[in-house]
């Protein structure tokens, strides 16, 4: 097995699929008069193909556009501001990904109310604010339960210990994303024109497969679920060129390895069980029904929402590009701020703090090559 | 934020599992893959294996790779 997760990086392997890759987009341009337009859809997958070089090696042969798929960059400024501001009250303990943790709040970032005496800690699992929990069973713990349907269920999970442990001192602040409803809106607004879609390889272990069939049967859309190594997102691009020029919509696992056709279904009844659709606001974008996942209200207890109060103001406007990169109408560096005002050291918007962010990866990455 | 990391289970028990990852190790939940078994590699997410890893599944998909790739030095 560790030989064949090896090979997922091979050079030579890679360096076969790019020129294969190259081969087959020349034969879709000599027959549109235009590049194929592939988005990517989860930021682990954006980051990879920045990291590898794979998009700096595929310019002026594939187009590759950044998608909704970083949490962090889709949460709407209010909903950063409102998990900020949890940070004030005594007490309190906050606990969060990492990810969260040098947002730009309106006023201040987590970081900042951490340094001004809030306590916060960054967590690798949702289950690490349980223990810090058990052990300050004088203070409110609070967790920031981001992230899309890869995350959702091991939030479902710690609500689930929880509860079973009868944790009175423990809730969540709650802004979950779904996939689906935001494709749908992507797909129906068509500011972007697309050719394929790269499905996100992780969310797909818990949907599965059949969790895209709408993107066929309704919007004609193909896509391949991909991995995360450069060889298995080569081997996805190949695949959904391949589709394409066959005119064939079909959604393919080329991740087959890891994902099943009907999903994980423990993960699926974990989420239904403990939690319900809401209408989520995602930044750039506005609100969108039912694409959200919050606490049921017979586990309110546990929803931090009901047990404090938070108000926050319409958030401070800026010329961040945030919402348009997210729904890959801009670049990063169509941005004014990119790379000026706007840097990992100084970051205005979420898409340059976040280590899945469009403008982190575009100028770690991307800079020297001036790849868009 | 997906992101997931593939690891060698090297002990489990009802709930968890000690898992290898990259030469450390770790505790990880398996209520989502209670079928795990010891020398299975998964996929962990924040704490959590969300996947095993189907070595037969992964081979096939090299091998496929491996032959797209091939066809291009003929």
């Amino acid at each position: 097995m560790r030989e064949i997760l090896e090979q997922c990086s091979d050079p030579v392997l890679g360096r076969k699929l790019l020129d294969r890759i190259r081969k087959l987009a020349e034969e879709y341009k000599d027959r549109t008069g235009r590049e194929p337009a592939f988005m990517e859809v989860c930021g682990s997958h954006t980051m990879a193909l920045a990291r590898t070089g794979i998009k700096a090696l595929l310019r002026g042969h594939v187009k590759l556009i950044s998608g909704p798929g970083c949490p962090v960059c889709v949460t709407d400024q209010k909903d950063i501001d409102a998990m900020i501001q949890l940070a004030d009250g005594d007490g309190r303990i906050l606990c969060t990904f990492g990810d969260m943790m040098r947002v730009p709040g309106s006023r201040r970032s987590l970081m900042e109310a951490k340094a001004e005496g809030a306590d916060i800690r960054p967590v690798y699992s949702p289950d690490d604010a349980l223990k810090i929990a058990a052990g300050n069973p004088d203070k409110e713990v609070i967790f920031l339960g981001i992230g899309f349907e890869t995350t959702i269920p091991v939030l479902a999970a710690t609500l689930k210990a929880a509860k079973e442990r009868g944790m009175d001192n423990f809730s969540m602040w709650m802004t979950t994303k779904l996939v689906e409803p935001v494709l749908r809106v992507l797909l129906e607004s068509k500011e972007v024109r697309l050719d394929g879609l790269i499905l996100p390889g992780h969310v797909s272990i818990v949907i599965g497969r059949k969790g895209y069939r709408y993107l066929t049967e309704e919007y004609g859309m193909p896509g391949v679920i991909s991995g995360f190594e450069p060889v298995q997102i080569l081997a996805g691009i190949h695949r959904l060129l391949e589709l394409v020029l066959a005119g064939r919509a079909e959604i393919v696992n080329e991740y087959s390895g890891v994902v099943r056709e009907e999903g994980n279904i423990r993960a699926q009844q974990l989420m239904e069980r403990y939690l319900e659709p809401v209408d989520e606001a995602w930044r750039g974008i506005g609100v969108i029904p039912k694409s959200g996942l919050d606490i049921r209200p017979e586990y309110a207890h546990l929803n931090a929402k009901r047990r404090f109060s938070i108000k926050v103001e319409e958030p401070r406007k800026t010329k961040c590009r945030c919402g348009e990169i997210i729904r890959g109408v801009a670049t990063p560096p169509e941005c004014p701020l990119f790379g000026k005002a706007c840097t990992p050291a100084r970051p205005i918007g979420p898409c340059m703090v976040s280590s899945e962010g469009s403008c982190a990866a575009h100028y770690h990455y991307m800079e020297a090559g001036d790849g868009s | 934020m997906c992101m997931g990391v593939p690891a060698r289970v090297v002990e489990r028990g009802d709930f968890d599992a000690w898992v290898d990852v990259m030469g450390s190790r770790m505790r990880v939940g398996i209520i989502f893959v209670p079928e795990v078994r010891v020398g299975d590699y998964v996929i962990v997410h924040a704490g959590q294996a969300m996947s095993v890893i189907s070595e037969e599944h992964a081979k096939a998909s090299m091998e496929a790779w491996r032959l797209i790739a091939d066809a291009g030095d003929s």
